[in-house]
């Protein structure tokens, strides 16, 4: 009696009861196509999350005025002051002192109406420097961007987000096109790739323009040297923390402050932001996981139940097969496998129907889920295993059963 | 395993010579009682018996009197309480239930009241099971069920499954899966209990052939009729051995 001529009479067995059987492999089904949906909406969740956190550019550090820790009472909130300057952005981004910042970029933001072809559009115009581009990680889709010179020579140039240039003119293909900001006219020389948004923000509804633009024509008086904020990029990952301190005790010198506890000035990084998004979401995928893993356990009582009810029945070709030879180890391989069998039909087509619905669900709730062959492969796996695990005790009490007493039940 | 018919009436003679037949079955001071609960039941008190190979023995009894326990121990389906029984020779007592299996497999082979085919097997299938639990391999098995189901005239009913087959037939199928491991001997309880007339002879008939053959077989019935075509009759009642008689019919 080898596996395979075990396996035959077991798929019999099986197939024999077609109505029963379909109904055990649907509680294992259900469970297994649970499982590996709720893994994939949280892995997709947190990869959105990433995702839009991670837009914001890369090894990035935020620096923004104000402090969100005041000890004294006296300082503004985090954000609301003008404690921040060009001057720090250019200390960052040129002292020795700061050896793992690769680029610098300072944003001066305020909201204006742009106004083109009698068509008004609100939106946040942003002064920045050249390194803007490169340190938020942003492309352009059609024409240039703001060069140093630009700067300089405070041009009265502008680049747009995609999303503004639709609602402006209507289509994208904007550059050379006239933009009025505070009735000042405004050549439009490029176009910004869309991105999408983070939380916080439209990030393809901007107005960039040079800094000193910004700053001499649009925005002036007592804040025209202050910024909103400084976006550092650190050379690599690993070097992050180490601009964290360079950049923190460098302002801190700039500022004249000896107390960090007093710093006027707040810098937080993207990977904070990240890892605390992740682990609010995968608590979610555990708890949610849990509960599926919960259907699967009763899908296995569900197969315990139809194996008991299947030695039960078989009383008799169990007698019978004992009485031809069968020793009490073939029983019970014939009782697992069936068990294995429902099992595996359980996994196979539940993980046919999480892929299915996991293909299908973006769709329906804009979320994404996704779905790694690893996780889809275990859970096959596991419904191998809780089918053998509970039946056990069918296939124990199977080979148990004594060849005279089998035999004389009717 | 085949040896040719043997003078009878030198059977009666219990005492070991020095060319005493081979010895299939032997039982010594067998006991077998049932507890339940408190309740005790001597089902066999003490019983000697001696079968001998190529013997056609029947033993009757009516219901209660014992001979479904002497099926069970003889098919090494039971054990003894006390006493001690030996196949083909080899003391069967305090084997476990994997050596058991082994030993039905190898030296019994059953033909039930009930058939006791499987349903969904076709003939062939059913007769090559004792080969698979014994491992022979599968081209081998075939060859093997399809000559033991011609050995009892169904070779051309290799296929068809068990209700395609009338009652009689059925049990040669069953004869055919007793006979094709080649054991020691053939135990039958009730083989003729559920078949008419006609089917009971054509069994009957297939077991006069199967000793002429020279196999060893044993009856178990309570038909008077049935067992007569035996050459010996054992005669049992309330556990005991009443009468053990060469069959003079």
């Amino acid at each position: 009696m080898n596996w395979s001529e075990t396996l035959r009479i077991s798929w019999a067995a099986v197939r024999s009861h077609g109505l029963r059987s379909i109904l055990t492999v649907l509680g294992i089904l259900i469970g297994i196509a649970a499982v590996i949906l709720t893994v994939g909406l949280g892995l997709g969740t947190q990869k959105d999350v990433s995702a839009q956190i991670s837009s914001l550019g890369s090894n990035l550090l935020i620096v923004s005025p104000g402090s969100s820790t005041s000890t004294t009472g006296i300082r503004g909130g985090f954000g609301t002051s003008s404690t921040l300057t060009l001057a720090d952005s250019q200390a960052l981004a040129t002292s020795v002192s700061t050896p793992d910042i690769k680029g610098v970029a300072a944003e001066k933001t305020t909201p204006l109406a742009l106004t083109a072809n009698g068509t008004n559009w609100t939106t946040s115009v942003t002064g920045v420097t050249s390194s803007w581009l490169s340190v938020r990680a942003r492309t352009l889709s059609s024409g240039s961007f703001i060069t140093a010179a630009n700067d300089t020579n405070s041009s009265a140039v502008v680049v747009l987000g995609s999303q503004t240039a639709t609602q402006l003119f209507g289509s994208q293909n904007v550059v050379g096109q006239i933009v009025t900001i505070n009735s000042k006219s405004f050549t439009v020389i490029g176009v910004l790739a869309s991105v999408g948004s983070n939380s916080s923000s439209n990030l393809d509804d901007v107005a960039i323009v040079p800094m000193s633009t910004a700053a001499n024509e649009l925005i002036g008086g007592a804040s025209s040297a202050s910024v909103s904020t400084v976006y550092i990029e650190a050379k690599s990952a690993a070097q992050l923390s180490a601009a964290y301190q360079e950049a923190d005790s460098l302002l801190l010198n700039l500022h004249g402050i000896s107390n960090s506890a007093n710093a006027d000035f707040t810098i937080s990084s993207q990977d904070a932001l990240v890892s605390t998004a992740t682990s609010v979401y995968r608590t979610l995928t555990v708890l949610l996981t849990g509960i599926a893993g919960l259907s699967l356990l009763v899908g296995g009582i569900g197969v315990m139940n139809i194996m008991l009810v299947s030695v039960t029945e078989r009383t008799k070709e169990i007698g019978l097969r004992k009485a031809l030879g069968a020793p009490p180890w073939a029983i019970r391989r014939q009782f697992l496998i069936e068990a294995a069998i429902l099992g595996l039909s359980g996994g196979l087509l539940g993980a046919l129907l999480g892929v299915v619905a996991a293909m299908a669900l973006p769709g329906i709730i804009g979320s994404s889920v996704v779905i790694s062959p690893g996780a889809v492969g275990l859970s096959i796996g596991v419904a191998i295993a809780i089918g053998v695990t509970f039946g056990v005790y069918p296939a124990t009490r199977a080979a148990k059963l004594a060849p005279i007493d089998a035999l004389r039940t009717e | 395993m085949v040896e040719k018919s043997i003078d009878i009436s030198s059977k009666r003679d219990r005492t070991n010579s020095a060319r005493a037949p081979r010895r299939a079955i032997e039982l010594i001071g067998a006991s077998k009682t049932y507890r339940s609960g408190s309740i005790e039941f001597e089902a066999l008190r003490g019983i000697d018996l001696t079968i001998d190979v190529g013997e056609y023995v029947a033993i009757m009894g009516p219901s209660g009197s014992g001979k479904s326990t002497i099926m069970n121990i003889l098919g090494c389906l039971d054990t003894l309480t006390t006493g001690e029984y030996r196949l083909g020779g080899d003391d069967v007592d305090d084997l476990d239930e994997i050596d058991l299996a082994a030993i039905r497999n190898e030296q019994i082979g059953f033909v039930f009241q009930q058939f006791n085919l499987m349903p969904s097997l076709s003939a062939w299938r059913n007769v090559e099971v004792p080969l698979m639990y014994a491992r022979v391999p599968k081209d081998d098995r075939k060859v093997r069920a399809e000559r033991a189901l011609e050995r009892v005239g169904l070779g051309d009913r290799l296929n068809n499954r068990p209700g395609e087959l009338s009652g009689g037939q059925q049990q040669r199928v069953a004869v055919a899966r007793a006979l094709v491991s080649e054991p020691t001997i053939i135990l039958a309880d009730e083989p003729t209990g559920n078949l008419d007339s006609v089917s009971t002879m054509d069994v009957l008939a297939l077991f006069d052939e199967l000793h002429e053959a020279g196999r060893t077989i044993v009856l178990i019935t309570h038909e008077l009729e049935v067992a007569q075509r035996a050459r010996r009759i054992v005669w049992v009642r309330d556990g005991e051995i009443q009468r053990d008689e060469v069959n003079a019919a």
